[in-house]
């Protein structure tokens, strides 16, 4: 594509940031290839907005190095480092129409007048506001907004962009839009591009590899496939997919002991003992008559919620804790409805079981029973 | 007999609320004539073709208006010179110190904001009083003639203006996004750029009603220049105060006329740029 923003490789090594004795950010290392999307992802206060304004040059690191082409960042001040970002807020100026807005980048430049309108002409036209260029911000609905903040950053033709929390102010319908909007525009424009979010759907949506991160560090690197399926840690497995977290302590065979001393009888059999967490998801675990042979915990059903095409069961495990079970509502697949109240049966296979030892590493597999 | 009991109960609501109608237009009317008695009597006498007043007046006459010049005029000429040179001052010093302190938000900030008001708990007499002794000490150990100057009524006039202009410069950044500061940044503005391109414009209705109360103060203050006029160097209150104690006539109601009309104008004219009732809360 002509006059294409030139993406750049960034590499983080061992980024770390420490605000005073809090360690917000610990040894990230990173190679983002030119043109990934990468999403980092988490909780709040998980480090990954303080890695996104180190990237930027709002934080200097504490150690480590940041390289966008092989050329350190550290010390290189914010306003040369030619990052576009788009922030959670949009951060539009207020008193500038859109096109000045659009505009603001190129003026830094000192780019010639012709040149500029041209420039900001192509901006409007490839985020569709081409009718807006005279509006004030504030008389535009958020979409709009998140796109001239999206086109204000492209205008410099960024080596890298930045998007923080791009779509947590829009609605939920504009928001899946938006997401694939985002994400056919920089596929097609070959941007490197990092996205910071604590929302799995929206990180899903538009990364080509997920950075999950906790507590200042780097939980797993992945593509959405390898998170979902092959999770590295209870973390993992509870944030991408909402899994049922069940803690206890494995017993020989192939039992996990609830903390009230309620039995979960595990579909595989491993060679760890000890205090372990089994992670499965709503949607692997079906429901089944109290006596049923493949049974692997008794309970009963607490709520029974119809979301669509989904039924979604709150079951209160005899062995203690609750599980969340989701299966299709109709169809081929659609099992029979329980009621609350209803004494069930959980059950899955043993190809959706996942298991982590004391250390939330995998729990290595054993035979299968 | 339910319909009845609810068709009452709506009845007595309707009187209340209609009551509370009056109540209110009467508090507003009674309000406005508070204010705008005293300006219409003064603009009525400032016409009494009548060197004494008297009622009723023997006629009308803008003959005191035409006055007004070649009594005070270089009164209002200082008057001007020292309200526009403590709106300068002010803001000069006072946006930067607002912008400083809505930044860096130190713990010390809030004990600063309150130290900023400290000026305006002292009586204006006993703080005329005290920098003229300031100004005196620092004359005599420098024999630098501050007293009676121009620049000693401006920085006096400072201390008050001065802690007004931080306060509304920092009221106006509360709502203030600092992202858009950053996203300036990003897109290659320099620190002073980002200040001139993205703060000040943001800032633009607090600055403005700042100027104008350094303006309506300095020009109407009368107690700190007491003490710091001199012959040539008489500010337009204190030349009426001086007038005042030689003649009683409608000259002095027109004076006063003028400089409402001066001030009023100025107060509209910039009520077009920005809406200054949303600033000053």
């Amino acid at each position: 594509m002509s006059g294409a923003p030139s993406a750049a490789a960034l590499n983080l090594r061992s980024l770390r940031k420490e605000f005073g004795t809090h360690l917000a950010v610990r040894d990230v290392t990173l190679d983002v290839a030119p043109g990934e999307m990468i999403v980092l992802l988490g909780p709040s206060g998980c480090g990954k907005t303080t890695t996104l304004r180190m990237i930027a040059g709002f934080v200097p690191p504490t150690g480590g190095d940041i390289l966008l082409d092989n050329e350190s960042l550290v010390g290189v001040p914010a306003y040369s480092r030619d990052i576009g970002i788009v922030f959670q807020s949009y951060a539009l100026f207020p008193h500038l129409t859109v096109a000045r807005n659009v505009r603001f980048g190129l003026e830094m430049r000192r780019m010639a007048t012709d040149a500029a309108n041209a420039r900001v002409d192509e901006m409007l036209r490839l985020v569709k506001l081409e009718h807006f260029a005279e509006r004030l911000p504030r008389l535009l609905s958020g979409g709009q907004q998140q796109r001239v903040a999206l086109a204000r950053a492209l205008a410099i033709h960024p080596r890298l962009l930045l998007l923080d929390e791009p779509l947590s102010n829009l609605d939920a319908a504009l928001r899946q839009e938006m997401a694939r909007e985002i994400r056919i525009l920089q596929r097609d424009r070959g941007i490197t591009a990092i996205v910071v979010t604590h929302d799995q759907g929206e990180a899903m949506a538009m990364a080509d590899r997920l950075v999950v991160m906790r507590d200042g560090g780097m939980e797993q690197v992945g593509r959405q496939e390898d998170l979902y399926e092959r999770p590295a840690t209870p973390f993992v497995a509870g944030f991408i997919g909402n899994s049922n977290l069940l803690r206890g302590r494995l017993d020989r065979g192939g039992t996990l002991l609830t903390e009230n001393d309620g039995c979960i009888a595990l579909a595989g059999r491993y060679h760890a003992v000890g205090p372990a967490c089994l992670a499965i998801r709503p949607e692997s675990i079906h429901l089944g008559d109290p006596d049923a042979a493949d049974a692997r915990a008794q309970g009963t059903v607490m709520l029974g919620t119809y979301l669509g095409a989904v039924m979604e069961y709150v079951v209160r495990l005899d062995a203690g804790p609750d599980v969340i079970v989701r299966g299709p509502s109709a169809g081929r697949d659609a099992e029979r409805r329980r009621a609350a109240g209803e004494r069930v049966c959980v059950t899955w296979g043993v190809a959706v079981e996942r298991l982590f030892d004391e250390h939330d590493r995998p729990a290595p597999i054993g035979e299968i029973r | 007999m339910n319909t009845t009991l609810t068709l009452n109960r709506g009845d007595a609501g309707r009187r209340a609320a209609s009551l509370g109608r009056l109540g209110i237009w009467t508090l507003i009317t009674s309000g406005l004539l508070i204010i705008f008695v005293p300006l219409l009597l003064t603009v009525y006498l400032s016409l009494f073709d009548e060197k004494l007043i008297l009622f009723p007046p023997p006629g009308y006459t803008l003959s005191w208006y035409a006055a007004i010049l070649p009594n005070f005029g270089g009164a209002i000429v200082v008057s001007l010179e020292l309200a526009l040179s403590s709106v300068v001052g002010s803001l000069l010093l006072g946006v930067p110190a607002g912008i400083a302190l809505s930044r860096h938000r130190f713990r010390g900030v809030s004990v600063i904001s309150t130290l900023l008001l400290a000026p305006l708990t002292i009586p204006g007499i006993a703080l005329g009083l005290a920098i003229f002794l300031f100004l005196v000490l620092i004359e005599t150990s420098t024999s630098w003639p501050l007293t009676g100057s121009l620049l000693g009524l401006i920085l006096s006039h400072l201390v008050i203006t001065l802690p007004w202009v931080v306060r509304l410069s920092v009221a106006s950044l509360i709502n203030h996004d600092r992202a858009a500061e950053e996203a300036a940044t990003s897109l290659g503005a320099r620190p002073l750029t980002v200040i001139w391109r993205v703060t000040l414009p943001a800032m633009r209705s607090g600055i403005v009603a700042a100027g104008l109360f350094a303006f309506i103060f300095s020009f109407g203050n009368l107690e700190m220049a007491l003490f710091l006029v001199a012959p040539g160097v008489t500010t337009l209150p204190v030349a009426i105060l001086e007038y005042l104690e030689y003649h009683i006539d409608p000259l002095v109601a027109s004076v006063a006329v003028a400089q409402m009309v001066l001030v009023g104008g100025l107060m509209l004219i910039l009520d077009r740029f920005v809406r200054i009732g949303k600033v000053v809360r």
